[in-house]
């Protein structure tokens, strides 16, 4: 009776395994499979064009505006942020809060943040549907990420770097610069990828913030559509499996070379550390 | 450090004014997530206040109400509350036992081998974009729906409930599956040795230790289901009734903030703020939901 029970529940497990493990596969594979015939040289540098499939360029350069310009705002406030927490800020009630925040900002939908943007950024401050407005958007959909990252791996600097360099008469500030943020930077680095990642991998928020302009920007203030935004209008407006899916695998590429590249990051850090 | 200040040259003066002013600095940057949320829910909540406090809209009524038709100010958006929790809910039945035993599986039963190669696949995928689960969703489960059930459209609740599924795996799994590695190996240990299976002592033992880290796990698949967006849209066939069955074309919150901004003003735009309040109302509670429960794996 206990080996029968036993069985039917391992049956299950390796049952809700599988079926995991062959969901995600079936996904990805139908989105390679659907979307490869699409990928060539044109598709990728060519410009849109509203007939046939059009190539993705613009939305290429767009979303790398995007990346660039969130990271140049997010990454010193995280890191500075994160310092604060670590290296500054006596534990408390203001700690305490800031970190409350923290928390909150990374349990908000990003149609949310989508809501807030095109309110504050768009029409408040009057910088319109474009690439920066869904840039600082994004800023604060990424500081959290960023804050916590630079926050575990200040935690790994061991205090004896600190001690040691603040006895040979190093101000504080010298100190963070020379020797706990190089020591902190693989794990600082590996929080910029996952933004990277999270930035590549929005649309509800840049939707709302960027707008669906198919072209390619003139300028940080013009409305411009990412490649998840193109995925998801090419598909709602025309039903493009096809064009959809190619964008797919250009996004998914993206992903999977920046997981590579976190993963071989930390396992750096870890070699660093032992 | 402040010691004789007297005695220090110039050169040491400006070292200390650069002290203070950096730190000044990391303490500011630091607030800015502070003045982030509270400007997110300031002005989230200001806009979708206004049509109840100035424009005399009933807030009962915009709870309850069952027809939303804008151009004749009627704003009722009980339909999209039920198609929320209902696709929610549904997510989760589907999702949380598949997850839970691939995490399961992940951490106790999986050859070394095998766990090794599946665990960063999983983590791959809660990083794709959702909007590509969308486009699976409206591709493959839609039409597949469709022809099953011999639907009209295959746009459904139970289309979007398979999507949510779907995507909040990655999350489920990978999170749970840490919470299972963290407990200790004596508990497993002293269970074989009192005569348990290992089947016995990963249910009996192994998952209720790690009940607060798998319950962290559920609440953050339910907040990726409950805010999702894109992939809804595509799925969710828009329609704004009441869903009563499975195979109901349904408008959930998010997906009608998203399809609406675009060209909304006035108080039917305030309104969409109005939804947006009614959505962070959920979110909010499960992240009060999700303190609790990690106060208590602390403990």
């Amino acid at each position: 009776m206990r080996t029968l029970k036993d069985n039917i529940l391992r049956g299950f497990l390796w049952f809700a395994a599988f079926l995991t493990v062959a969901i995600l596969v079936t996904i990805v594979g139908y989105i390679f499979m659907k979307g490869y015939r699409l990928i060539n040289f044109d598709f990728i540098f060519g410009d849109y064009s509203p007939t046939g499939h059009g190539g993705i360029w613009p939305m290429i350069i767009t979303t790398i505006y995007t990346i660039i310009i969130s990271l140049i705002i997010a990454t010193p406030i995280g890191i500075f942020a994160a310092v604060y927490l670590q290296e500054y800020a006596k534990q408390g009630r203001l700690v305490r809060m800031i970190r409350f925040a923290t928390e909150s900002l990374t349990g908000i939908p990003s149609i949310i943040y989508g809501l807030f943007g095109a309110v504050f950024f768009v029409t408040t401050l009057k910088l319109g549907m474009s690439i920066i407005s869904a840039s600082l958007t994004l800023t604060i959909i990424v500081l959290p990420v960023i804050i916590r990252t630079t926050e575990e791996s200040l935690k790994t600097v061991p205090n004896t770097y600190r001690e040691g360099s603040l006895a040979l008469g190093t101000t504080k500030l010298q100190t963070l610069y020379k020797v706990i943020l190089p020591s902190a930077m693989p794990g600082i680095l590996s929080g910029i990828i996952l933004s990277i990642g999270r930035i590549v991998g929005e649309s509800a928020a840049i939707f709302l913030t960027a707008g669906t302009v198919a072209a390619m920007p003139e300028g940080i203030f013009s409305s411009a559509r990412t490649l998840t935004v193109h995925s998801f209008l090419v598909t709602q407006e025309s039903g493009d499996i096809e064009l959809a899916s190619a964008v797919g695998i250009v996004l998914i590429v993206i992903i999977l070379v920046l997981n590579l590249l976190a993963t071989f990051i930390s396992k750096k850090l870890n070699k660093a550390n032992y | 450090m402040s010691a004789l200040p007297e005695k220090m040259g110039n050169a040491n003066k400006k070292k200390y004014i650069l002290e203070g002013l950096s730190s000044k600095l990391f303490q500011f940057c630091a607030l800015i997530s502070v003045i982030s949320l509270l400007l997110i829910v300031g002005f989230v909540f200001y806009k979708g206040s206004l049509p109840f406090v100035v424009d005399g809209y009933s807030f009962i009524d915009f709870l309850t109400g069952v027809d939303w038709v804008p151009s004749e100010e009627k704003f009722g958006i009980l339909p999209m509350i039920v198609a929320s929790v209902y696709a929610t809910i549904g997510a989760l039945i589907i999702g949380v036992p598949v997850g839970l035993f691939t995490a399961i599986f992940l951490a106790e039963i999986a050859p070394k081998r095998v766990a090794k190669f599946i665990s960063p696949a999983v983590q791959l995928l809660a990083g794709i974009p959702s909007v590509l689960y969308g486009v699976f969703g409206l591709a493959i489960i839609v039409p597949f729906l469709q022809n099953v059930l011999n639907l009209p459209r295959g746009q459904s609740l139970l289309a979007v409930i398979l999507v949510l599924a779907i995507m909040m795996l990655p999350t489920i799994v990978t999170v749970a599956e840490t919470a299972i590695r963290a407990v200790p190996k004596t508990y497993r240990e002293g269970s074989l040795a009192l005569g348990a299976s290992q089947i016995e002592t990963i249910f009996k033992v192994v998952v209720p230790a790690a009940k607060s880290g798998v319950m962290a796990a559920i609440v953050l698949g339910v907040g990726r289901a409950i805010g999702e967006t894109m992939a809804v849209i595509l799925v969710a066939g828009n329609s704004l009734i009441i869903p009563t069955s499975l195979t109901d074309s349904l408008r959930p919150l998010t997906t009608n903030i998203a399809l609406e901004m675009g060209y909304a003003f006035g108080s039917h735009q305030n309104m969409l703020f109005a939804t947006g309040i009614v959505l962070f109302s959920f979110i909010l509670i499960l992240n009060f939901v999700l303190a609790k429960i990690s106060a208590k794996g602390e403990k």
